[in-house]
């Protein structure tokens, strides 16, 4: 299980980094933004994608919406983990097919809570 | 700022009061065909205007001089650097925040990714051993197996001391590092003073130029621009006040699964 964390703030990705790997995910690879993420995404080598909303570059939406209209990653789960707490921004990134969102500030539980969520779906 | 208090709503009293008699007496002579004395009327009635539109623009003028000392932005007035270096130092002070919340973020991460594998080991270490030990306690180890059993607790004795001890000192350079809190905070509460400054001289600005669009009839078509929020807007502050915004994972959670996730 090889994971991609998506955020502009290298504290917060390593905050999810070090959470992943409390949750026994330690293969994680980081990406600064959409425009990072993307071709490290092509490769074909994650299972799963944690970003962030805003991003300078290509957003998390933007990214989002990327992933689902490529072919090869439509499938990719991705769990958004974000400042933005807009409601029609919620139901646009659920519309656009995003398998968790999580609001910042959040807890190591809630984190863990939505991964297990998303990957019981898949199972 | 002081002149706002008396800002008033279109002319003064007795420019309109002049105005009104004028306009009635100017009704009067036309109704009884005194053209001559309705000329004048006419006349004086402009001079009025142009008088009172002369004092606005000079109310105006001492208004917007004042807004602009108290902005201290004048470019004349030998405050001027002292002002611009506030500015710049208030964004010099926030990056110093920034700075400041990074560097105590990533030195308590330091003390955390040391600290964790050492509580993970002595966990892991005293697990095995408790299992070994409830076996010599049935009696089911050999000597072989007590001898290595006796060392192995000696060498976890020892580790223990010392990661513990480890352990124990990277949680109080944690505390430390909360330290910026303190300065960051006080740097915060400066720039909330200054910015609350502008804001105040900002809005006298607007109170006056609003009154220049009052007496010139000038109305503006401001575009409403609606920001999408697709590319992000951040955080929101005070959520629970704010509609359209959700306050917590769990209206997050409501929301998914009102929606059917």
């Amino acid at each position: 299980m090889k994971i991609l964390i998506v955020d502009d703030f290298s504290t917060m990705r390593r905050i999810i980094k070090n959470l992943l790997r409390d949750l026994g995910f330690t293969n994680t690879d980081e990406a600064d933004d959409g425009n990072t993420a993307l071709p490290m995404l092509k490769t074909g080598k994650y299972d799963f994608l944690v970003t962030d909303w805003n991003m300078p570059g290509m957003s998390g939406f933007d990214l989002l919406k990327a992933v689902r209209a490529d072919e090869d990653l439509k499938s990719l789960p991705i769990l958004m983990v974000t400042a933005e707490a807009k409601r029609d921004q919620i139901v646009a990134a659920a519309q656009a097919g995003v398998n968790g969102y999580v609001v910042k500030p959040f807890t190591a539980a809630v984190l863990k809570e939505k991964i297990e969520k998303i990957f019981e779906r898949i199972d | 700022m002081s002149n706002n208090k008396n800002r008033h709503q279109g002319l003064e009293p007795e420019v309109t009061d002049k105005l009104r008699s004028q306009a009635e007496e100017l009704l009067a002579r036309v109704n009884e065909g005194e053209y001559a004395r309705a000329m004048t009327l006419i006349n004086e009635l402009s001079e009025v205007r142009d008088q009172s539109l002369y004092r606005e623009v000079g109310r105006l003028t001492r208004s917007l001089h004042e807004a602009i000392r108290n902005f201290q932005i004048d470019p004349r007035s030998a405050e001027q650097q002292e002002a611009l270096s506030k500015m710049t130092d208030a964004s010099d002070r926030l990056e110093y925040v920034v700075k400041m919340t990074g560097n105590a973020a990533n030195r308590t991460m330091d003390m955390v990714e040391e600290a964790m594998p050492k509580a993970s080991g002595i966990r892991d270490e005293a697990e095995a051993l408790s299992k070994e030990w409830v076996r010599l306690r049935r009696r089911e180890m050999e000597p072989a197996e007590f001898r290595e059993l006796y060392r192995r607790i000696d060498l976890f004795f020892v580790s223990l001391v010392k990661d513990s001890s480890d352990l124990h000192n990277n949680l109080s350079e944690i505390l430390v590092a909360q330290d910026f809190q303190d300065l960051t905070g006080q740097v915060i509460q400066k720039v909330t003073a200054l910015v609350k400054e502008v804001e105040e001289h900002l809005l006298g600005l607007v109170v006056m130029a609003s009154h220049v669009d009052e007496i010139t009839g000038t109305v503006h078509d401001i575009e409403q621009t609606e920001i999408s929020s697709e590319e992000g807007v951040g955080p929101q502050i005070n959520a629970e006040e704010r509609e359209g915004v959700v306050s917590g994972q769990d209206d997050v959670d409501d929301l998914l699964s009102s929606l059917g996730f």
